[in-house]
């Protein structure tokens, strides 16, 4: 046994202690810790990822317990790349919106904030590092609560209603989820995803138990598709996302509703058989809502009236992306939502740390009148906004394209029929529509403000903000020039896991 | 059919219990019954799992008498995660009720819709 297998069971003890850590240091201190720990994290997430690509998958057994009855964590290629990822956009996010955690909260708070912010990050890396279905359910309701504290650590009245209206609906998800997993331990009496497949394949060889099996799969991914904001249930993003500060905005969009649909996936792949998911309905049904949603969700977008709510709006649409690749299915559904993952995640926190900056040289305001010409007072802001809105229209060599052609080419893969058409259509008019709104907001921040709206230019720490954007940017280019690198490790990573 | 339902009594009633806190968190307007539906629905789960753990006849695992038989005795995996799930709910329901308590005390009343009216009169940010 290599010294590697530690590692993942490390990464949360880590987190989890340095929450506590941060709970006590004051607040700049916390700040310089948490940069520092998730560095080393990152370090840590890829080295495993090298190992795990060299090595293959291993398991990692808590207390020497073997399979029926210990506790498990596991780690492959795919599990890896995500937490190296995750890590990466968890740094950025810190190191681009400290600034506006010190304006939007007390001094005397924000020590508080890191404290949370690592506890989510213990709940990201368990979630997806973990082998065991109750595990999963803890960590869970843990990301719900934490991410609950940093949407409302900015006091003003619209969080506190923000935070409620989310915390219902991930209540509503968490409950179904509970029930799912408590269904899947009756029917196969483990807790552990490996021997909870081999039940599952008998039970499901049996035509009575089959409809039951469909019940439970269906109550979970109900649960988590509430909890990740599939279309029906996106209405709670626009305010949640407009009006946390940057860098839970950022975190809370690209990362924790990902994290759902990650272990969502993981289900599918690992507890339930995909063999035996693609024989149930569910994924037809998940591909007309994640279509519904990217329609709905870009049209909403169109009409926002202010810059963080269109984005918000746009976050619903690429859930829909990324459940319409679940529902395309197969393999190449599955790499092709799994790399929508990546690409939305990358550009979304772009997207969410350049706003606020266009919004300080225009009055505080992010209303799209206010925002006229903002690109031209903060030039960096600008630039990168640019970015990302280009991949998320889906131009060429940026990231965004990148997903929408695997898309593309995993729907030819299904194979013909309505499916591929309905696809098709739904790629076509969804990019129609970004790029309608996009352009039309990079057009605003373009143009010459009229002279009552002139505001000054405020000096900004402009190394501090334009290195992590840079590293944001070059990984957006990574994934939109060298797709097949990433898509090569998706595939291998999903062939480990059944 | 309802021979089966009857069998499984305390199951049905466990989903039964669901479905009711379910609905309630879903469509009540006031804040606290919502809180109150989250905790019918958490308790209906672990009704279920706690039905499903017990087995008539059988004792609680603690090795007595020198019995070493595991037929003799439950399952403690379900009573486990009951607590477990006690936990969890509890800690959620806490901060549902901060948060609650700072709605209250901005807003002046419990109702959710009345308090989204209130929030978009107040525009004072932004």
């Amino acid at each position: 046994m290599q010294f590697v297998v530690n590692f993942p069971l490390f990464t949360i003890v880590l987190s989890l202690f340095s929450g506590a850590l941060c709970f006590m240091l004051p607040g700049k201190a916390a700040r310089r810790y948490t940069m520092c720990y998730e560095a080393f994290l990152t370090v840590l997430c890829l080295w495993i990822l090298q190992y795990t690509y060299l090595n293959g998958a291993f398991t990692y057994v808590m207390g020497e317990f073997p399979a029926p009855w210990g506790n498990e964590i596991r780690a492959g290629v795919l599990e890896a790349t995500m937490a190296l990822i995750f890590m990466i956009i968890m740094l950025t996010a810190v190191f681009c919106g400290y600034r506006f955690i010190e304006k939007d909260l007390d001094l005397s708070k924000e020590n508080l904030y890191y404290a949370l912010l690592n506890l989510m990050t213990a709940a990201l890396l368990s979630m997806i590092w973990t082998n065991d279905l109750f595990t999963g359910y803890v960590f869970l309701e843990i990301l719900t609560l934490t991410s609950c504290g940093l949407l409302i650590v900015r006091e003003i009245g619209r969080t506190t209603l923000a935070a409620i209206r989310y915390m219902i609906l991930n209540l509503l998800g968490s409950g179904l989820f509970l029930l799912g997993v408590v269904l899947l331990y009756d029917l196969s009496g483990h807790l552990l995803m490996v021997p909870i497949q081999n039940a599952i394949r008998e039970l499901a060889a049996d035509p009575n138990t089959f409809p039951v099996l469909t019940i439970s799969t269906a109550i979970l991914t109900i649960g988590l598709s509430i909890k990740s904001g599939l279309f029906p249930f996106h209405f709670w993003m626009p305010d949640t996302y407009g009006w946390a500060t940057p860098t839970s905005a950022a975190i809370m969009s690209s990362l924790v509703s990902k994290a759902y649909i990650f272990l969502l996936i993981k289900i599918y792949w690992r507890v339930i058989g995909i063999d035996i998911v693609e024989r149930m309905p569910i994924r037809n049904i998940l591909l007309v809502l994640g279509i519904a949603g990217m329609v709905i969700g870009s049209v909403q977008a169109l009409h926002a009236d202010n810059i963080n709510r269109m984005a918000a709006f746009s976050s619903a649409a690429n859930i829909g992306y990324i459940f319409m690749g679940i529902g395309i299915g197969g393999v190449a559904g599955y790499t092709a939502a799994i790399f929508h993952i990546f690409a939305h995640a990358v550009t979304k926190a772009m997207l969410f740390l350049t706003t606020p900056r266009l919004a300080e040289v225009s009055g505080d305001s992010l209303l799209f009148k206010e925002l006229q010409g903002s690109g031209l007072r903060d030039r960096d802001a600008g630039v990168f906004f640019t970015i990302s809105a280009f991949s998320m229209i889906g131009i060429p060599i940026f990231a965004g394209f990148a997903a929408k052609l695997q898309f593309g080419l995993a729907a030819v893969e299904d194979g013909a029929g309505w499916r591929l058409i309905l696809v098709f259509l739904a790629l076509a008019v969804s990019s129609m529509l970004n790029a309608l709104y996009f352009v039309r907001t990079i057009i605003r921040i373009y143009s010459r403000p009229n002279e009552s709206t002139r505001m000054e230019v405020r000096p900004h720490h402009r190394a501090g903000y334009n290195v992590p954007m840079l590293v944001l940017t070059v990984m957006n280019l990574f994934l939109g020039l060298f797709s097949w690198v990433t898509v090569d490790l998706i595939h291998r990573g999903l062939m480990m896991f059944s | 059919m309802f021979e089966n339902l009857w069998i499984n009594g305390e199951e049905a009633v466990a989903i039964i219990l669901f479905g009711i806190g379910f609905t309630m968190l879903l469509f009540q307007r006031n804040l606290l019954k919502k809180l109150i539906g989250m905790n019918i629905m958490d308790t209906g789960v672990f009704l279920f799992l706690a039905s499903m753990g017990y087995i008539e006849g059988r004792k609680a695992p603690i090795v007595t008498n020198g019995v070493l038989d595991t037929a003799a005795y439950i399952n403690p995996v379900p009573a486990g995660l009951v607590l477990t799930g006690i936990v969890v709910s509890v800690s959620v329901t806490a901060v549902m009720l901060s948060l609650v308590i700072r709605l209250y005390k901005r807003y002046h009343t419990l109702d959710l819709d009345e308090i989204y009216v209130l929030s978009k009169h107040q525009m004072e940010d932004r």
